[in-house]
């Protein structure tokens, strides 16, 4: 029989990764145990790192990207996909990531950014990129420079789902703003948004972006998962949420059937019941600006 | 093809988790049939076929098997109800998964598949494939989506092969169930989907 050429790593097959991980939950782990517990809950995919954003948060100093030897145990320990993160604009942890196989790189700003005015060239790498944003400019950059999943950012390890709800309304206000616009109004709206032209004329022609728009960054319970669905995210990342809280097993399972009954409040009733402590939070607004993770990316 | 009254058809869409909105704008834009999104077993009893799309087959059989929709998917394929599983839906639809004998399936094809089987994300690809739709029929190029697929590694003699690539199956056909490895939902060419609706009995 003939063989016809197989073409690699092309765009579709990058963001067609993102869209099978709609309707999914993303779990952070720290260990093959944890991965194999968020594979048996029914996460979609997990985040190889050896601190969960809580932890980062509490002690302090340089986030780098993650042990590959450890990351590599994980991926050897669950058949879901494996993401990890780099430090924004960090194109050589990147370049180790995608050299050790896993399946998502994510540009991340709860690593310390080790470039505070350039990102990460990700049409560079054959690894799919998602990356974080707080409005839809943001987005639209990381997106033009070859991401093809963004997130949302929240502000990772508080436990607090109050940033989340800012950005997704953000975004999704944005994008009907400019989907309401007239043609002859989008260059000064791509002006004024600081992004690329011909992204804003897609985001108005479809409504919506171009890459899946999933959510991250507070999550702690099934009902915070839903409601980011229901604001219009099409995934949930849970970080620090899961194994911070007194019963991750449990906790694991409830979100993930949260997130894929997320319109049916018979269902979020039934899984919200007895899950045991929650981490503990943080309010955002005792955070100082040095400490906010959200406003790192450019 | 048989120009049946596509208007009373109401094809399901399997919606606990993945790629199923790439498969309803597929079916509602391209072939032009109603479809519904399906995520409970009283969902399921409202259409006249379902949808198994892409997606992670592990989280979307622990979720059939948590609300009772595996269960009532079987009942209904034994009466006949199509099935068209891409992907993750492939290895949902087959009865044996190679290494992974403790992973829920269905059950419903008589194949083996092996999961990942080209390999991780960074081995993704695309090419044009050489798909026989109908026994009788011409050999159509499409072009294959693979995104971390799985392929079949052995079929049972009344399984019909639809497709293969670098001599490994990746699309096979039985009677009412059709199974892709690949995901024409992905791309702009609807002959995949529109041959599973023709599949389906007139509506009465």
């Amino acid at each position: 029989m003939s063989d016809f050429e197989a073409q690699k790593s092309t765009w579709r097959t990058k963001v067609g990764l993102a869209e099978m991980l709609k309707g999914g939950v993303i779990m952070d782990v720290v260990t093959p145990e944890q991965a194999i517990i968020a594979e048996e809950a029914g996460a979609v995919a997990v985040m190889a790192l050896e601190r969960v954003p809580a932890d980062i948060r509490k002690e302090g100093g340089v986030a780098r990207m993650s042990d590959p030897a450890m990351i590599r145990e994980i991926m050897n320990a669950v058949t879901i996909p494996v993401m990890a993160k780099c430090r924004i604009g960090h194109f050589v942890e990147a370049q180790i990531l995608e050299a050790l196989g896993v399946d998502f790189i994510d540009e991340s700003e709860v690593l310390t950014p080790a470039d505070e005015e350039n990102h990460v060239n990700k049409h560079a790498f054959k690894v799919p990129f998602v990356c974080g944003c707080r409005d839809l400019g943001e987005a639209l950059r990381r997106i033009a420079e070859g991401a093809a999943m963004i997130r949302t950012k929240g502000e990772a390890g508080t436990g607090n789902i109050v940033e989340a709800v800012r950005h997704m309304r953000t975004v999704m206000k944005e994008i009907r703003r400019i989907q309401s616009m007239r043609e002859d109004e989008l260059m000064v709206a791509a002006k004024e948004l600081r992004a690329p032209y011909e992204l804003v004329v897609e985001v108005h022609q479809t409504g919506k972006l171009p890459v899946p728009n999933f959510s991250a960054g507070g999550v702690a319970t099934p009902a915070d998962a839903a409601l980011m669905m229901q604001l219009g995210a099409e995934a949930v990342f849970v970080g620090s949420g899961i194994f911070k809280s007194s019963n991750p097993k449990a906790r694991a399972r409830a979100i993930v059937d949260a997130v894929t009954h997320y319109n049916n409040p018979e269902v979020l009733k039934e899984v919200s019941m007895g899950l045991g402590d929650c981490m503990p939070g943080l309010d955002v607004r005792t955070l100082s600006e040095a400490e906010r993770m959200a406003v790192r990316g450019w | 093809m048989s120009h049946k009254d596509l208007s009373r058809v109401n094809v399901g869409i399997l919606a606990l988790q993945g790629d199923f909105e790439a498969h309803q704008r597929m079916l509602e834009e391209r072939v032009g049939v109603a479809t519904s999104l399906v995520r409970t077993p009283r969902e399921l009893a409202t259409v006249d076929a379902l949808v198994l799309p892409g997606g992670e087959s592990t989280t979307i059989g622990k979720l059939m098997e948590r609300i009772g929709l595996d269960r009532a998917i079987r009942e209904r394929a034994q009466q006949g109800m199509p099935l068209f599983g891409t992907c993750a839906g492939l290895i949902l639809l087959a009865q044996d998964i190679e290494g992974r004998p403790e992973q829920p399936t269905l059950g419903l094809l008589p194949i083996t598949v092996a999961r990942n089987a080209f390999g991780r994300q960074v081995d993704s690809f695309e090419a044009d494939i050489p798909v026989q739709l109908r026994p009788d029929g011409p050999s159509e190029l499409m072009r294959g989506v693979f995104i971390r697929a799985p392929y079949v590694t052995c079929v049972e003699p009344e399984v019909q092969i639809l497709a293969r690539f670098q001599g490994k199956v990746v699309a096979v056909r039985q009677e009412r169930i059709l199974a892709i490895a690949f995901h024409p939902e992905l791309t702009d060419d609807p002959r995949i989907h529109a041959f599973f609706v023709d599949l389906i009995p007139a509506a009465s």
